[in-house]
């Protein structure tokens, strides 16, 4: 876009110069405008946060308190509902799944993508039909089965319908399939196994598509909140959405300083890891946005 | 790919090549066995179950079913709260899906052309993306509250007037699919940034050559032609997620007012584990499937082009 005003710029420079200023302030006009939509809930969370009840019910727009009461919201949130086990909650569940998905995922992407194997064909296009099917579908029956094994409220129930992720296998497969041949005929040569050649030789070079599927994942996972809502009801267990969900209905709403105090705990984790690791977790979710 | 095992065996002679082949089909199944438990066990036998379900008057705790044929679906017809949560939820897909992706794709042209400030839109454009939309519901909850909520003083402030977003019938499904605009633009910018630095810059100065000046001009032969299959990829996926929609209802509005802000997912939610009507929302389930599946058969097809590009 650049270069596109070269020729401008050569002919008339006054009048380029002030349409390239104009064209600035429209551009990020347009964008500084959406910038504060985008962040306005984040801004008030964090500002209603550590104000003080009367500051709050004055409904004024101011942006700083005049009292700093951060401590005493913190302190009340934390306090009435155990927030960090909410948060432990969602990184043990989150880690759960996301290591029951490599372990499955990773060798049955490889043998659809370098073996042949009675029923490949088949496992395939199975894995794509599963890929479009959210797990609302499958809810229903898996409620029904977990309440008949005695396993609903457990981590176990909360974790289990995601253990198989379609979509790690068609992406791993993708992304194996272009790991070169020679290199497993090779290792085979050495005397390696299939197994040892997944784990030792292929899986490494998978990595980014690994960590980029991890992203995903836990993303998907730690802000989930339909399959738990349906699974749990005992409130240690509960992962940061329905946690929030379970403080919010118990506060009945009018405390917004402990409110906003918990919605800024249980955003945290992920925003500051996003913060840290952009780059990472944009290509992560791209790539990964076929959900 | 079926010249795997043959290196190996060509050199030690056609027996040893059979030997290769059959170990090679054992560990193909050994190492896909898992994956296909998995798969029969948490996904096809739920759907078989749940396809038969809905012939049946089947209720959670029930002993027996009868079949009942076509009822449930019969039922879900003539049912005014699964009417109108459908029309609800294609309501808010309509307005979300030419919201965030419009937004979206003009987010990312104009953050595309950006050095300095880029990764600062950046950021910002994605930060709703990462964050627990639960708990920024609640936050919403608070934005928007009538009294309270600064959105309304400043609306008095300017003499706007007060607006109960959330207890309007009139407004609330609006809102809330204001609310999935937030969540879904950032998303989609990155998806349009990925595909806009996928055109060749040459393709620009070759196009000013031959007289095509303006930034209008330059979108209309050459930024939307190229940016084809990523738009049409955005569009099933926006339209699959804002089909989806339950966090923000279930939190900020339960479907109300007035029923207002029902959408199917919700009805589901409700008939299938709080009234415990298993057959009927098996039904919906069907449903709610059918649309998804569409979605995703055209997605299917966006992706394939996607590939082979």
């Amino acid at each position: 876009m650049a270069a596109g005003r070269d020729p401008d710029a050569r002919a008339t420079p006054a009048r380029a110069l002030l349409r390239r200023a104009v064209s600035g302030v429209l551009v990020h006009g347009f964008l500084l405008t959406g910038a504060v939509f985008m962040l306005l809930p984040f801004v008030w969370m964090l500002i209603t946060s550590i104000k003080p009840p009367d500051e709050i019910f004055r409904a004024t727009l101011s942006l700083w308190p005049r009292q700093f009461y951060g401590v005493e919201n913190y302190r009340f949130a934390l306090t009435s509902a155990p927030l960090l086990r909410f948060a432990a909650n969602g990184v043990l569940v989150c880690a759960g799944i996301l290591a029951a998905q490599l372990l499955v995922a990773i060798p049955c992407a490889y043998a659809l993508a370098k073996l042949r194997f009675p029923g490949r064909q088949a496992l395939f296009v199975l894995t794509l039909l599963v890929l479009a099917i959210p797990v609302q579908v499958p809810a229903l029956p898996l409620y029904i089965a977990l309440a008949n094994l005695n396993l609903l409220n457990t981590y176990f129930s909360m974790m289990v319908p995601f253990f198989l992720s379609a979509f790690a296998i068609f992406l791993l497969r993708q992304f194996f399939k272009s790991f070169p041949d020679d290199i497993i005929n090779a290792a085979r040569l050495d005397g390696m196994g299939e197994f040892e050649i997944v784990w030792r030789i292929v899986t490494p070079s998978a990595l980014p598509a690994i960590g980029a599927f991890a992203v995903f994942s836990v993303v998907a996972h730690w802000n989930d909140l339909y399959w738990p809502l349906i699974v749990i009801s005992d409130a240690k267990l509960a992962p940061p959405p329905l946690g929030m969900m379970f403080f919010a209905d118990a506060e009945t709403g009018s405390n917004y300083g402990a409110l906003t105090a918990a919605a800024t705990i249980l955003t945290a984790p992920l925003v500051v890891v996003f913060l840290f690791a952009r780059r990472h977790f944009i290509a992560g979710i791209t790539m990964t946005g076929v959900k | 790919m079926g010249a795997l095992a043959l290196p190996v065996g060509r050199a030690h002679g056609p027996s040893f090549g059979r030997r290769q082949a059959l170990l090679e089909k054992l560990a193909g199944l050994g190492l896909a066995l898992p994956a296909t438990i998995l798969l029969v066990l948490t996904s096809l036998l739920p759907l078989v179950v749940l396809v038969v379900m809905t012939f049946t008057d089947y209720e959670l705790g029930n002993l027996a079913a009868s079949y009942v044929g076509a009822a449930n679906f019969m039922k879900a017809i003539g049912d005014p709260v699964f009417r109108r949560s459908l029309w609800n939820t294609l309501l808010y897909v309509a307005i979300v899906l030419p919201g965030s992706v419009g937004l979206g794709l003009l987010v990312a042209i104009l953050v595309h052309g950006r050095k300095r400030t880029r990764s600062f839109y950046e950021i910002v454009y994605f930060l709703p993306v990462t964050s627990t939309l639960i708990a920024m519901a609640t936050v919403w909850t608070f934005l928007l509250h009538p009294k309270l909520g600064p959105i309304n003083t400043f609306l008095r402030m300017i003499g706007a007037g007060e607006h109960a977003f959330l207890s309007d019938p009139a407004l609330a499904l609006p809102t809330l699919a204001v609310i999935g605009m937030w969540q879904l633009i950032g998303f989609n910018m990155v998806l349009f940034l990925a595909g806009l630095s996928a055109i060749p810059r040459d393709l620009y100065e070759a196009a000013e050559i031959d007289g095509c000046a303006g930034a209008v001009d330059r979108f209309l032969t050459i930024t939307w032609p190229l940016l084809g299959p990523t738009t049409m990829f955005v569009i099933i996926t926006t339209s699959i997620t804002a089909f989806k929609v339950f966090d923000t209802v279930a939190v900020m509005t339960r479907g109300g007012p007035m029923g207002s802000s029902e959408v199917l997912l919700y009805s589901l939610y409700l008939e299938g584990f709080q009234y415990f009507h298993t057959a009927y929302a098996a039904a919906l389930t069907v449903i709610f499937l059918a649309f998804i599946l569409v979605f995703s058969v055209i997605q299917a097809f966006v992706l394939e082009r996607r590939v082979h590009y």
